[in-house]
């Protein structure tokens, strides 16, 4: 406790990136008392593999929840976006450009409208999203009964290939990852959106526009949502319209938390989430390896993602207290 | 015409906006089916619409002390779950049962309020971890797919009701239980524990200063939303059957119901029998778009339009004197 005073604590970054490695370590520990090995190679792709569908959705839920905002409609937009992709391509490999266009430009506009609706309308983001979703959903079930579209071979590389044992679609989210890092370190908007989290008054009184950013934060969520769609094309070799089912928005906002970024938004980064990914990965790797029920999984994950939220607020306790919902004042 | 523009202004109040929503949705499926509101129909739309208004009810407690609860649906399913798998077809064990189920209720509701108050993890994370651990631990428990039966005895609160009333056919005891809670509800609302936890969602800060235990009013809000859970499960369980599924997605419903009642996510404002009714407005929607023979697949996207546009419309009178509105609550 002393040590704090004189020099600057282990940030929530490294602390995660720790408990990644102590993951890492226990893992290793309990699938070798079991009689195999967590770092074979095969392993290794099924843990990198895992990372890269829940990390580009998780990259932009980050940035909307770095401004108090949040995202329920990811997955669906993922799953809309795997069949724009797949019927734009039509296994056309001269298609494929023309397709990325569409993608992100369908998954920019829902996100536009997200951040449009609860920025100029006042609508809490909750309920934004949570009605996109459901519209989207609605659409999905009514117009595709099944699988659709085809996505020529070249494309489904994405999905399969590797170099060495890196999947190249965890390179692209890593890619993606680092360009989101140095957006939010070291551009105009990217600090916008820490002020906007942090207090969205101050922000306002301070010249920021903050409907624009939260708009922008908005924008980038759908469009890497869109990216995950891409990548679910790719893997299927089809455009599925069920993808949603997977709530794959549940997953992402748990591997925000757990990377560290707080819910309340303006505090956190792309850093932290990637290493809150990546150890939701190494979880669902290690029980996939030791063959325990899959259920168990959601068990272990709902109190592990418990459990670490807990923690950062037990670290954040001694130094600005808890900040109140209603920011009049507030430390840091 | 003063009156008539206090009449028209209290009818754009977001809480009583819900109730003229409700006016016109069953206008619209007055128009479309006259026999609904006879008698019979009219209770059978009551008794399938109980448990989402108890649920909401409980939601309410939670939401207006500025708090999510997004493991009711989970928590349904595993009580639906429960009850199956240890009454087994045998009506003697109906009321341990019951009692079990509601002590499980009030567990869950109370790890919830702790975790989120001692530990200070905003309740959406407490939740949604609940939600996950209770959907996985019943699956690993009943090893997948539910077993068990429920009892004739047990099913009696979801399907029977008094009979032979002249008019009304049947009176539900859902209907009576859900008559019940909403009273129970809108009193306690009116106790210290309401006035306290309404305080605690408008200004968290101002209530602890001011001496209210801030703290223990959220848990007890939590356990109400759990009994409240408990109690939906016990009808939906008797009148719909055993599935591990059927409180799926839930949480989101009851959200819904309780924000298209003019209850603020982020606490402070709302009334209960707002709430109540935004879960009738829903189910009633329900019933139209069925009357309206909507494919049912299209029913999510006009549910999705409906609230954003009936949240983007009570927002907008509230956005200029409170321009935090827009805060995602913890």
């Amino acid at each position: 406790m002393t040590q704090r005073l004189h020099k600057p604590r282990l940030g929530t970054t490294a602390l995660i990136y720790l408990a990644l490695a102590g993951v890492l370590a226990a893992g290793g520990i309990a699938v070798a008392v079991d009689g195999g090995n967590l770092f074979a190679t095969a392993n290794l792709v099924d843990m990198l593999t895992r990372t890269s569908l829940t990390g580009f959705l998780a990259i932009g839920m980050t940035l909307v929840i770095l401004c108090r905002s949040l995202d329920l409609s990811v997955g669906y937009t993922a799953a809309l976006s795997s069949l724009v992709a797949a019927t734009t391509m039509d296994g056309q490999v001269a298609n494929v450009p023309l397709a990325i266009g569409a993608v992100l430009l369908v998954s920019g506009l829902i996100g536009a409208f997200n951040g449009a609706v609860t920025a100029y309308l006042g609508v809490n983001p909750f309920i934004t999203t949570l009605g996109t979703g459901l519209i989207i959903k609605g659409y999905l079930d009514t117009q595709y009964k099944g699988p659709a579209g085809d996505v020529p071979v070249m494309f489904q590389q994405f999905g399969y290939t590797r170099i060495g044992p890196v999947p190249v679609s965890t390179v692209v989210m890593l890619a993606v990852a680092a360009a989101a890092i140095w957006f939010l370190r070291s551009t105009r908007t990217g600090h916008h959106m820490y002020a906007v989290g942090g207090d969205v008054d101050v922000a306002r009184m301070s010249g920021i526009r903050t409907g624009r950013t939260l708009l922008a934060a908005h924008v980038l969520c759908g469009m890497t949502a869109g990216v995950a769609g891409l990548l679910l094309a790719s893997r299927f070799g089809t455009g599925s319209a069920t993808a949603y089912t997977s709530l794959y928005e549940l997953d992402a906002i748990a591997a925000v938390v757990l990377g560290g970024t707080l819910l309340l938004g303006g505090k956190g980064g792309v850093a932290g989430t990637v290493a809150g990914v990546a150890i939701l990965a190494v979880l669902d790797t290690v029980f996939n390896v030791l063959q325990i029920d899959p259920f168990a999984k959601d068990v272990l994950r709902g109190v592990v993602i418990i459990a670490a939220v807990a923690i950062y607020a037990r670290r954040q306790l001694d130094r600005t207290a808890r900040r109140p919902r209603f920011a009049e004042g507030r430390a840091s | 015409m003063t009156r008539v523009r206090d009449l028209l202004l209290r009818a754009t109040n977001p809480t009583a906006t819900v109730f003229v929503l409700l006016v016109l949705v069953f206008a619209g499926v007055f128009a479309m089916n006259p026999g609904f509101f006879e008698g019979p129909s009219l209770m059978a739309f009551l008794k399938q619409a109980a448990p989402l208004v108890i649920l909401a009810a409980g939601q309410y407690f939670v939401i207006v002390s500025g708090n999510f609860d997004l493991s009711v649906g989970a928590l349904v399913g595993a009580q639906v779950v429960i009850a199956a798998r240890l009454i087994d077809g045998e009506e003697s064990r109906t009321l341990p049962v019951m009692i079990v189920m509601v002590l499980f209720g009030i567990g869950v509701g109370l790890v919830n309020g702790l975790i989120t108050t001692a530990l200070k993890v905003q309740s959406f994370i407490t939740t949604l971890g609940m939600l996950m651990v209770l959907y996985g631990a019943i699956r690993l428990w009943t090893g997948g797919a539910p077993t068990g039966s429920l009892s004739e005895s047990f099913r009696v609160f979801g399907r029977m009701g008094i009979e032979d009333v002249p008019v009304l056919g049947q009176i539900p005891w859902a209907l009576l239980i859900m008559i019940a809670v909403g009273a129970g509800s809108v009193l306690l609302m009116r106790t210290r524990f309401g006035r306290i936890l309404m305080a605690a969602g408008d200004n968290e800060r101002a209530a602890a200063l001011s001496g209210a235990r801030v703290d223990t009013a959220r848990t007890i809000a939590f356990v109400l939303s759990g009994l409240s859970a408990t109690i939906a499960g016990i009808l939906i369980g008797g009148f719909a059957g055993v599935s591990a599924q059927v409180g799926d997605g839930l949480e989101f419903t009851v959200i819904t119901a309780v924000v298209l009642g003019g209850v603020v996510l982020g606490g402070g404002r709302g009334s209960v029998l707002a709430a109540m009714a935004g879960a009738l407005v829903i189910e009633a929607l329900f019933t139209l778009f069925n009357q309206m023979a909507l494919p049912a697949t299209l029913r999510p996207a006009v549910q999705g339009a409906i609230i954003i546009a009936a949240v983007a419309y009570a927002a907008r009178r509230r956005t200029r004197p409170v321009p935090t509105a827009t805060a995602t609550p913890s």
